[in-house]
């Protein structure tokens, strides 16, 4: 039954037990609608963020900075974290423990040399003097980059937890939820971030903004 | 019981209010006597479906109030009775929103005969600058703005020697000219109101503003802020003369251009230097 | 109310909620109880109490400021600074430390499990976090005025540059910690939020298809999706503005001298967080309006003894409203600056989401015809409310259509129009809903003559406080003035209708206090409720205990066989059907239930 034909129902001729639904919920696990409803916010919190970047970028103060190469490495780094989750990921489904926890360990430890990657781009931008204020284009970069690194530390420490729990755990399926949610986590952030990066390296047109003055300009 | 007789009075109460109450419209003095209009034709729209859903409901509460041995009707939904709500409201919203997007169109559009003024706002005054004998306002640029120089003109440009600027918060306008304002702020929004001419807009820094309208009634009117600006907002006031068109010029002699107001300070010789360019 | 001999409900032999996760153990101290607890029935009182307790703090604002109005310079310590951050703080908690916090908070937490028959909500834990998360909201946001330099005082817009600027108050800390808290505010709202939609969508139990819900649960359903999509702004706009003022990045400054010093910000756009600030801030009307829409009709629905007039097309109207309300934002941007031509189309969006509001409105007062109305103190509030929000709706078209707004805007006018339509309108489905659900919650009515005296004092007086100010906005008088000192346009008769209104205003609050006194004495000492005082249809009526017990249902949840509506049905014994009343005998009271079939949606 599509939407549409459930909110088409008249409920008031259902009284009866023909058409009784066993139980009213989705076929999708609890834990994974929930991620998934979470993903939809900060995907609404970047595309926000995104079309800020883009409106600021027309108001002519621009100044693009000089992306540093070892944000390429990084995003090599991320990309290979989200594979091994991927890894761990099927690892749980056919149940081999072993590639479950090969492709756990690895995710975290890709992750968090993405991170300290992005710490080491930072470092290095900052010494060649594009400093948070000087430029709306570094303060998106810094604004942006440290966004996504937050969310990223917050699925670390879910991440931790279940490679806590890997130890104690009799078999693989019992860390299928977790694995699963953290893969799902994983390709999302890879996702955000080639986007941002994408936007981040894209940024020399200067669209032009909606929010430009009025037809007038300064007399 | 008595709450359906409440709603009854508050029905008479509120009709009877709107009817004898000293609170309307502060006399207009403006060409924007089209936004009344609008706006009394919202009111009327508005003030009788109010009146008639609540006297609907008064009455239906009076009716249908809870009585012994009484049990209610069981009715789920009627299709054709929300089709025609539906497509009733519609009309009446189409019938509010015509209007006002008709009004809308003139609000945005500036007469080509209007003269330019520009409007200056910080916190808490207001100043002017009229374009002077070229007519044509000359380029500024915030990052100028400082004592000397509070509309931050840009003495390399030709027209801007011989606007005049007028400080002290009050300008006058000749009556029946249509006038398209510019609006500027130094620091925060303001928002440039006369409730006489109904018409108002934003000044919002680092952008210029406009709206127009052609005052209509001679005499003073004041001018307040209408957004928030701090802690002097409700202090921020300026005064509108509208007088008749031969008393405008001579006000406005009285004030000095640009290049007058800088001849002692160090932006004179810039203003001189950019006026000579021009001849 | 007569208790009738009430049609006993069929429940579930098993317990089919398999997904409730760890912390579904009965708790057994003190502190695991009634602190640090994960059932979502204690979260919803600790939210109610935190933001009603906050609540009081923005009506006390309210009298001061009133006083300031009514009678200048009576209360002298009310300086122009002082003024405008009573009205930033009152207008920022009413909205969201009180109005969204207790409609989502507050009656979400309590009525989704029991009304959609779970045993709580699906991330409990996640849940407990919320509202400790929104109480350091709230602690940071009180922790404002006891800063050098007070709250902010920039309103509850926060329009920068003002709001991050010398000349305004609170500019040193005030602004940090309001922009603080309201971030703080959003975690707290999305963890909260997620759970809402999450549990009402996984958790129903046996029977309960969507369109089986009550509106209430419908109500904040799509409130709570609007919550979750709209808050992101704020939190983007928050921040962009906490960066502006401590690292001094020019998100939304530009070029600017203030107060004759030239500052280093440049290049950004006011604008730009208006747009943001909108782009919540009108959902946000709605996020407060639409949980209010689904209480008052089962309400309105209970004390009429008659189903809800044209359910589906109640629930198709919170839908389109819920859609239409995220393109409508720029209606409150129609003087600020931005494109003209922007005008056209959101004066369009505008007036079109009134017609499915009016449709609403319509089917609540058809609900009346052909019914039963009882004048419980909980059907008087929601009568109240119908009245008031249509006055509200109505000067709502006056705003909305552009050219309108041009001389009404920033008058009282304004002040009048959201004041009835989203500070009296959901503040009045607040009081019905407590008489309402006080029962269930605390197994004791609250004093009716009480409740009665509540109901005429803050019904008449919120009438008389705001249906004269819209006249003040007719002739044109602005808001956010701290006084009105010489300004000759302005009669003198409005300063009288100043003090006027001033005077009620009290009256209204100290109302508030009889309320106060009536929730405390009859929490102890009230008529005790049984389980359905009532006589309702809705499944958080029909639980084995009152107040419901942890995991709400005993041993097992319930079955339901009917919508949320089936009052007054012909041929039937009562005048009510509970939703798990199993279909009149001679169909098999245990209709086995189909395996997995039906759909993705239910
Ligand atoms: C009897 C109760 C209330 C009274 C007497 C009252 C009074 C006031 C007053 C005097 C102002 C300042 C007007 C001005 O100077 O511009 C104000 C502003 C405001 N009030 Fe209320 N109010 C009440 C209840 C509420 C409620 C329940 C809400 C919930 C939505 C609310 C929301 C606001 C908002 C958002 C503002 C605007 C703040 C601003 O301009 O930044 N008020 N109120
Ligand atoms: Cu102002
Ligand atoms: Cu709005």
């Amino acid at each position: 039954m599509t939407i549409f034909g459930t909110l088409a129902a008249k409920p008031w001729l259902e009284s009866g037990s023909g058409e009784f639904p066993p139980s009213g919920r989705l076929r999708i696990p609890t834990g994974r609608l929930g991620l998934i409803f979470f993903l939809i916010v900060i995907s609404v919190l970047f595309v926000l963020l995104g079309t800020a970047y883009v409106m600021r970028m027309g108001f002519g103060d621009w100044v693009p900075l000089d992306e540093p190469p070892v944000l390429w490495l990084n995003t090599l780094a991320l990309v290979l974290s989200s594979a091994a989750f991927q890894g761990a990921w099927i690892g749980v489904r056919r149940n081999r423990p072993a590639g479950a926890t090969a492709g756990l360990y690895a995710g975290g430890l890709f992750a968090a040399l993405f991170l300290a990657g992005q710490l080491v781009a930072w470092r290095q931008l900052d010494g060649l003097g594009y400093y948070v204020a000087s430029n709306p284009a570094n303060t998106f970069f810094y604004l942006l980059s440290a966004l996504h690194g937050l969310h990223l530390l917050g699925g670390m420490a879910a991440w931790g937890r279940a490679a806590a729990r890997l130890r104690h755990a009799g078999s693989a399926a019992e860390l299928r939820p977790a694995v699963e949610l953290c893969a799902l986590y994983w390709h999302f952030l890879l996702v955000v971030w080639l986007a941002l990066f994408g936007l981040l390296l894209a940024d020399n047109g200067g669209a032009d903004a909606v929010l430009q003055p009025l037809p007038h300009g300064m007399h | 019981m008595t709450v359906a007789i409440v709603f009854a009075l508050l029905v008479v109460g509120s009709v009877v209010f709107s009817l004898v109450s000293p609170w309307w419209f502060t006399p207009l003095a403006s060409n924007w006597g089209t936004i009344d209009t609008t706006l009394i034709i919202t009111f009327m729209i508005t003030g009788v479906v109010f009146c008639a859903l609540v006297l609907f409901m008064a009455y239906s509460m009076f009716r249908f109030r809870h009585r012994e041995g009484i049990r209610a009707g069981y009715e789920p939904e009627s299709g054709k009775l929300e089709l025609w709500l539906t497509g009733l409201t519609s009309v009446g919203i189409a019938a509010m929103l015509a209007p006002g997007l008709v009004v809308w169109k003139d609000y945005v559009t500036v007469p080509p005969d209007a003269a330019t003024v520009e409007v200056m706002g910080q916190q808490w005054g207001w100043a002017f600058r009229f374009p002077g004998a070229d007519g044509v306002l000359g380029a500024v640029d915030p990052m100028r703005i400082d004592a000397d120089n509070p509309f931050g003109l840009n003495p390399d440009d030709p027209h801007g020697g011989d606007d005049v600027l007028v400080e002290g918060g009050e300008v006058r306008l000749p009556v029946g000219k249509p006038v398209k304002l510019l609006l500027r702020s130094v620091d925060v929004l303001h928002d440039f109101y006369v409730p006489q001419f109904r018409a108002k807009m934003d000044l919002v820094p680092g952008m210029v503003t406009y709206f127009w309208f052609t005052p209509t009634v001679t005499g003073n009117f004041e001018i307040l802020c209408a957004e928030l600006c701090g802690v002097g907002h409700s202090a921020m006031r300026g005064t509108v003369v509208v007088v008749e068109p031969d008393a405008h010029q001579p006000w406005l002699d009285e004030y000095p251009t640009f290049a007058q107001a800088v001849r002692d300070t160090a932006l004179a010789e810039a203003v001189r230097q950019g006026n000579s360019m021009n001849q | 109310m007569a208790q009738t001999a009430i049609p006993t409900g069929t429940y579930d032999d098993t317990d089919h909620d398999e997904d409730l996760g760890d912390g579904h153990h009965e708790p057994r101290s003190f502190i695991t109880k009634y602190i640090w607890s994960q059932d979502h029935k204690v979260i919803a009182i600790q939210y109610s109490i935190t933001a009603m307790a906050v609540g009081l703090i923005a009506l006390v604002l309210s009298w001061l400021m009133r006083m300031q109005i009514g009678f200048p310079g009576s209360l002298p310590f009310i300086d122009p600074e002082r003024y405008l951050q009573f009205v930033t703080m009152h207008g920022m908690i009413m909205v969201v430390y009180l109005l969204t916090a207790l409609f989502l908070g507050g009656f979400g937490n309590y009525l989704i499990p029991l009304m959609i028959g779970a045993r709580d909500m699906v991330f409990p834990y996640v849940n407990m976090l919320s509202y400790w998360v929104y109480l350091l909201a709230v602690l940071v946001l009180v922790a404002s005025f006891f800063v050098p330099g007070g709250p902010t005082g920039a309103g509850w817009t926060l329009y920068p540059p003002q709001a991050i600027l010398p000349g305004t108050a609170g500019r040193d800390w005030g602004i940090i910690l309001m922009l603080v808290s309201l971030i703080i505010f959003v975690v707290a709202f999305t963890m909260g939020g997620l759970n809402y939609v999450t549990t009402i969508l996984q958790a129903r139990t046996r029977g309960m298809t969507m369109m089986r819900l009550p509106l209430t649960v419908w109500g904040i359903f799509v409130a709570t999706i609007l919550g979750l999509l709209a808050f992101p702004a704020l939190f983007v706009s928050g921040l962009m503005m906490l960066l502006d003022r401590v690292l001094l990045t020019s998100f939304f400054m530009p070029t600017i001298t203030s107060l004759g010093e030239r500052l280093s910000y440049g290049g950004g756009s006011p604008l730009l967080f208006q747009h943001l600030f909108w782009f919540f801030g009108h959902p946000e009307v709605y996020i407060v309006a639409l949980p209010g829409f689904g209480i008052v009709s089962d309400l309105i629905s209970t004390h009429a003894r008659k189903n809800i007039f044209g359910y589906r097309m109640m629930v198709w109207a919170l839908l389109a409203i819920g859609v239409l309300s995220f393109v409508v934002w720029a209606h409150h941007m129609y003087v600020s600056g931005m494109n003209p031509y922007f005008g056209f189309f959101f004066a369009t969006t505008t007036l079109i989401i009134a017609v499915p509001t009016a449709l609403k409105v319509y089917n609540w007062v058809l609900t009346l015809w052909q019914a039963d109305i009882h004048f419980t103190v909980p059907m008087l509030f929601s009568l109240a409310f119908i009245l008031t929000f249509v006055s509200g709706g109505m000067s709502g078209l006056f705003l909305g259509n552009v050219v309108v707004d041009v001389p009404l805007s920033d008058t009282y006018f304004v002040v009048a129009h959201f004041h009835m339509v989203m500070g009296v309108a959901p503040v009045l489905v607040i009081f019905g809903a407590i008489y309402h659900w006080f029962p269930k919650v605390t197994g004791r009515m609250l004093n009716d003559a009480l409740g009665k005296f509540h109901f005429w004092v803050t019904f008449l007086g919120t009438y008389a406080i705001f249906f004269p100010m819209h006249y003040l906005g007719f002739v044109g008088i602005p808001r956010r003035y701290h006084d009105f000192e010489g300004i000759a346009f302005i009669p003198d008769s409005a300063r009288e209708l100043n003090a006027f209104i001033t005077v009620a205003a009290l009256v209204v609050g100290a109302a508030q206090l009889v309320f106060l006194f009536n929730m405390a004495w009859s929490g102890f000492r009230g008529r005790p409720a049984g389980s359905n005082p009532w006589n309702a249809t809705t499944l958080e009526w029909q639980t084995p205990e009152t107040p419901p017990g942890h995991g709400n249902w005993g041993p097992r949840q319930p079955v339901v066989y009917r919508w949320a509506y089936d009052y007054s049905v012909p041929d039937a014994e009562q005048d009510f059907l509970p939703q798990n009343y199993p279909r009149p005998a001679g169909d098999g009271l245990n209709p086995e239930a189909p395996p997995e079939q039906g759909g993705l949606l239910r």
